[in-house]
């Protein structure tokens, strides 16, 4: 009974009332679909078919070398980046395209921003806005992109700023806080949007060591809450940890993939063993 | 900060615990006194030559707040503000569409770049002031029409003029300063939803601006003279003003120097105008404001009577 709902779902998804839609999401809809991604940045091809599957609530990594695609994958996601074939879905729906029949066809700049809304992104150099302090940084997109009022968006903000350890820090200037601080008001600006899953593009890698425990703290915090977590990170003790499950990228494939505790430990493929073997 | 770390470690009767702070004779710059005697001396030469010179000096403060010439300062302000108005607001768009992803946009942007920075802002004034050849009525449909010389007064002519030439400096400028911002401001603003208008004016321009003050002052400065070229089209701004009356009451050569006064004037308080500008544009990006020009006398003054610590 179950597939053949989910077949129907599919086939009648778009002329679906937004109720049915919704339950069925949650149940059967992943959050992210991968099948058969490329992408090329000229002649180089940096993804030759990704196929993988993120479920709701989950906290799924991606570990890799550098260059393997991982955060080049996870800028497709939120469409940062125009994927070349394939199809990924996010929540059900198509990134960047609207199918009509047998044709795609391209969302408009406003559209895609509308479905920004919802992927909070973390970066590796936190590109928080240099000229606003960690308050302001925090409160803009929901008053610029979502109409919140001042009054409620700060009050929001500070319950955010709160819950990643720096309420006394609001109005600082990001020039005026650790890297580690800076990266924690990153995520709350994220959190501000209420997104339904979150993308962290190596969250720690610019941090001094000293300063990686307290934004793996916040992001524990967050996966306890039941968000939906993306996490490309060298960090194996966060992934074995908080991890529901991991893949292993290289080359711009999925060369190994499951549980986090039994690839770290007992990796079945060759190129995954000399890896870790060296990262560990 | 600096004034925190005098506190602690200023007061001389109480020498902090540790090593004796080191108390040597400092090196003397014999150079630097040479120097201001020789500097001293030449301007001396120069201002006696001038005092000398069949110029009657007398003329100038007698005509310096002449109504007139007033009306010419205040005209040239005005020609100044507005038409650098016209300059900053029309190159940010320049830029803008020079940037965008749209050809049609860009090809116009780099066409009247192109075309505006190629020719001489004389010629240019000239031919706007002769463009009634040309067109002889303005028709805007219902909404206004007159003949072309009435529309286009030299007020007009000149502020056309000057702002449309102008905005092609500013475009590059402005081009410049966007350019200089980091992308990845804008994927950040990209990624929680913000749209290209919206990243562009909160995000992108703000941190631009840090870039695009300094030389826009420089362009206003320039600006400020370039408006004496509009005495060709018979628009009565300072210098035209000052011309006309060293005509008539025979102090032709006075009249120059008075004008030339006046827009040092001008021009030095446009200078301390940018200086706070540029200062409330650099918020958030060094750790402290850089001081005020009152705290810098001050911070100097308090420094004189003790001893320079590692800070000062």
């Amino acid at each position: 009974m179950t597939e053949k709902s989910e077949n129907v779902e599919k086939v009648e998804k778009v002329e679906k009332s937004e109720e049915t839609e919704k339950t069925v999401k949650h149940t059967t809809v992943p959050m992210v679909k991968a099948e058969g991604v490329h992408k090329s940045f000229g002649h180089v091809e940096v993804l030759k078919g990704i196929d993988l599957e993120v479920k709701t609530g989950e906290v799924f990594c991606l570990i890799g070398p550098s260059g393997s695609g991982k955060s080049t994958f996870l800028r497709c996601i939120n469409h940062l980046e125009k994927i070349n074939a394939g199809r990924l879905y996010v929540d059900g729906e198509l990134v960047g395209y609207r199918q009509k029949g047998d044709k795609l066809y391209e969302l408009k700049d406003s559209e895609v921003a509308l479905k920004r809304r919802d992927i909070g992104m973390v970066f590796q150099r936190f590109n928080l806005f240099p000229h606003m302090t960690a308050l302001e940084n925090v409160i803009e997109a929901p008053i610029q992109v979502k109409g919140t009022s001042r009054a409620q968006a700060r009050e929001r903000a500070m319950q955010l700023l709160e819950r990643v350890g720096l309420a006394d820090k609001a109005g600082n200037y990001p020039s005026q806080l650790s890297g580690g601080q800076q990266q924690r008001v990153a995520i709350a600006r994220a959190l501000a949007m209420d997104p339904k899953l979150m993308l962290f593009d190596e969250p720690t890698s610019a941090l001094d060591p000293e300063l990686v425990g307290d934004v793996l703290d916040v992001m524990r915090d967050l996966a306890e809450s039941g968000m939906t977590m993306i996490v490309v990170t060298h960090e194996m003790g966060f992934a074995r940890e908080v991890g529901d499950s991991l893949v292993f990228m290289d080359g711009g494939v999925v060369v190994e993939s499951g549980n986090p505790r039994d690839v770290l430990t007992d990796p079945q493929h060759e190129r995954t063993q000399a890896f870790l073997s060296k990262v560990l | 900060m600096t004034v925190d770390i005098d506190k602690t470690t200023g007061p001389a009767d109480t020498p902090p615990a540790g090593p004796e702070a080191i108390k040597a004779i400092p090196v003397r710059h014999y150079g630097r006194y040479v120097s201001a005697v020789v500097a001293l001396a030449l301007l001396g030469g120069v201002i006696y030559a001038f005092s000398q010179g069949r110029i009657n000096w007398g003329a100038i403060p007698d005509y310096f707040f002449n109504d007139r010439i007033l009306g010419g300062v205040g005209n040239t302000l005005l020609l100044t503000v507005l038409s650098m108005l016209i300059g900053i607001v029309g190159g940010i768009l320049l830029a803008v569409m020079r940037l965008s992803k749209n050809p049609v946009t860009s090809s116009i942007a780099w066409f009247y770049i192109w075309f505006f920075r190629g020719t001489p802002v004389l010629v240019q004034l000239i031919v706007w002031f002769n463009l009634g050849l040309v067109f002889e009525y303005i028709n805007l449909g219902p909404i206004y029409r007159d003949e072309w010389s009435d529309f286009m007064t030299p007020f007009l002519t000149v502020l056309l003029g000057l702002g449309l030439n102008e905005a092609a400096y500013m475009a590059e400028i402005c081009r410049a300063g966007l350019l200089a911002v980091d992308e990845g401001q804008t994927e950040a603003a990209h990624a929680l939803g913000m749209s290209h208008a919206k990243t562009l004016r909160r995000i992108v321009i703000p941190q631009a601006m840090r870039v695009i003050v300094p030389p826009t002052g420089n362009e206003v400065i320039n600006m400020l003279k370039t408006t004496s070229l509009v005495s060709v089209v018979q628009y009565s701004e300072l210098f035209r003003v000052a011309q006309d009356i060293g005509q008539t009451s025979g102090a032709p050569a006075e009249m120059l120097f008075l004008a030339a006064a006046w827009y040092l004037l001008l021009t030095s308080v446009f200078s301390v105008g940018q200086y706070y500008l540029e200062r409330y544009y650099a918020r958030g990006s060094s750790r402290s404001l850089p001081p005020t020009p009152f705290q810098k006398i001050k911070a100097n003054m308090l420094s004189l009577g003790r001893p320079k610590g590692g800070m000062a």
